[in-house]
């Protein structure tokens, strides 16, 4: 019955990290840029809910909103303003450039809101959920559901508007895009865009799970990482299968060989899957 | 020749700095040093093959692993530190092996989550390596002037060394096929440049002196753990100073890491809240306005001149 309960719990777990990974996903698959700023967005979403909820009463999946917006428009700005001039250049360029962003961005948060951890204590946590023999933190599935509905959002978003098609097609291919009238440095905008909002978004819903300091960004990078190796480089259902991969292979790494291994556990699989199929569990060609 | 030269000139310049019996300027200069090993060993791979390895922090801490246990173990000195050099490389040809197939960004997370994972194993073996507690050192039963002179002779001359051997790759049939491979690796294959085994060597290059440098790093500050030399930073300023210096040049990586290292002690000086975001915004305007380093730079500004002076 225990395992009942690891299942539960990973699935949960996966919910979030197909949310954290879904955005770096969406950008590194259409512009071929990693970003390594998404860990520092995602927690620039937490402090978005944190003080919305401290300050204005705003519960943290409203905020949710809120910080999708603000984030989109910084991460559109970013990308127009700066990741732009370099989106030719070599890999090397723009992965050193985005870890200076994040030097900066990081270094501008620990001023700002100090290393100190902080969490946002609900005053009416929804209570807990029992199916069975499992036991569910009400909030925790209440996030894990809404991350998962943002997912399928995005999903919408790619598949039925104009946008989301113009964005596929720049993925599938750059130049017969841009004969086709699409504008593609906008489209790299709204693309990087989209995945900070999908990062702020993310972060808000974890800011009532996980504790909050700028010193967490690096592991929710890492965890994009392994999610977007695992399921498949810029697919929405890739993101998806591969955070749930991620949350099981996690709670029932903890479960069998304990915590303190987890983070071993998921990057050894990284490095075997780079290894034997570096596409993934989905991967192919073509974001949908 | 002339690189010869530069660099005969650059040692024996670089040897008279004790006699400014500076404590603090000889710190420098082994720091120094040592990032100009790390930065030099970067480009091996990073440089002349194109492959964006993030690998150096791995190789780094394996070194200083290596040197640490076998020291706590009775070996002696010079044992140690070539037994560390030998364990990175060893370990560089087999890990090589598994991800040098990858490429771009592939390459660059698979050698990142490689130093994540030596970190972790670190971090779960202290019957070994003392885990997150780190490991103490033997300290050397020297004046603090003459173990500062040994520590500081011992990174410089390894920097010699390592650059020794890249003046002697650069003009060879390696350091040939390694910017052919840069330039268009599946063409470099067709007219029969051995893909693999370049790449593994150069890997290999980037491997050995970069875990010498760690051995001889935790000799020097007597303590190890994790975070320290498995230091992501480990990994990312080598390759900035190489890109400030010039990319798959032989004296660019020296150039690189003596401005970086001399501008962070003044920014570390005057500015300690904000030291990060200042090396972020030097990493922004490098990537943004000059890519190609200061020595494209120097050099194209030589070429106008000479050309000026025809006309």
């Amino acid at each position: 019955m225990i395992y009942l309960q690891v299942l539960a719990n990973g699935l949960v777990l996966g919910g979030l990290y197909a949310a954290i990974a879904v955005g770096f996903s969406l950008v590194w698959g259409v512009l071929n840029v990693i970003n390594l700023l998404h860990g520092s967005f995602i927690v620039l979403g937490s402090y978005v809910a944190f003080f919305g909820y401290a300050y204005f009463g705003i519960h943290p999946f409203i905020s949710a909103a809120i910080a999708g917006l603000l984030l989109f428009a910084l991460g559109y700005a970013v990308q127009a303003g700066l990741v732009n001039r370099v989106i030719a250049a070599p890999v090397l360029i723009t992965l050193t450039l985005t870890f200076g962003l994040d030097l900066i961005l990081n270094n501008a948060m620990l001023l700002v809101f100090s290393a100190d951890y902080r969490k946002v204590n609900l005053a009416s946590p929804l209570g807990s959920l029992e199916l069975g023999p499992i036991f569910l933190p009400g909030d925790r599935v209440a996030a894990m559901v809404l991350a998962f509905l943002l997912t399928a959002l995005l999903y919408r978003l790619l598949r039925d508007s104009r946008i989301g098609r113009a964005i596929i097609a720049v993925r599938m291919d750059r130049e017969a895009a841009a004969l086709m009238g699409v504008n593609v440095s906008r489209i790299n905008a709204i693309t990087f865009g989209l995945g900070a909002c999908m990062a702020g978004a993310a972060g808000a819903l974890l800011s009532i799970i996980y504790p909050i300091s700028p010193l967490n960004s690096s592991l929710f990078l890492g965890k994009a990482f392994v999610v977007c190796v695992l399921g498949g480089l810029g697919s929405v259902p890739g993101a998806m299968v591969g955070g749930v991969a991620l949350g099981l292979i996690e709670s029932f790494g903890a479960y069998w060989f304990g915590p303190e291994h987890a983070v071993t556990l998921s990057f050894g699989l990284l490095l075997v899957l780079l290894f034997v199929r570096p596409s993934g569990i989905l991967g192919k060609r073509g974001y949908e | 020749m002339r690189d010869w030269l530069i660099l005969l000139a650059l040692a024996l310049a670089a040897s008279a700095l004790p006699l400014a019996g500076d404590n603090y300027l000889m710190r420098l200069g082994t720091i120094v040093a040592m990032y100009a090993v790390l930065a030099q060993s970067w480009n091996f791979i990073g440089g002349l093959a194109g492959y964006p390895s993030f690998a150096t922090a791995a190789f780094f801490g394996l070194g200083a692993y290596t040197s640490a246990v076998l020291l706590a173990h009775g070996a002696p000195t010079g044992f140690a530190w070539g037994a560390a050099g030998l364990m990175a490389t060893l370990f560089a040809a087999l890990i090589g092996g598994a991800i040098l197939h990858l490429r771009g960004h592939y390459f660059a997370i698979a050698s990142l989550a490689v130093g994540e994972v030596m970190r972790e194993i670190v971090n779960t073996t202290p019957d070994l390596t003392g885990g997150g507690m780190g490991m103490n050192l033997p300290v050397p039963k020297l004046s603090i002037a003459a173990s500062a002179q040994l520590f500081y002779f011992a990174m410089l001359g390894l920097a010699a060394l390592t650059t020794a051997v890249a003046i002697i790759v650069q003009r060879g049939k390696l350091g040939f096929g390694l910017r052919c491979i840069q330039q268009n690796e599946d063409a470099a294959n067709i007219l029969g440049v051995n893909a693999y085994g370049y790449k593994t060597a150069a890997f290999c290059l980037s491997a050995v002196f970069s875990g010498i440098a760690g051995a001889i790093y935790a000799s020097w500050v007597h303590y190890i753990e994790p975070p320290d030399v498995f230091d992501i930073l480990l990994a990312v300023k080598p390759l900035v100073m190489v890109l400030l210096g010039g990319l798959g040049t032989v004296f660019g990586p020296i150039i690189g890491a003596a401005l970086l290292i001399t501008f962070e002690e003044v920014v570390w000086r005057s500015f300690l809240t904000i030291h990060a975001a200042m090396l972020g915004l030097i990493i922004v305007l490098l990537v943004l306005f000059m890519p190609n380093g200061l020595l494209a730079l120097v050099r194209s500004w030589l070429e106008r001149r000479r050309k000026e002076g025809k006309a």
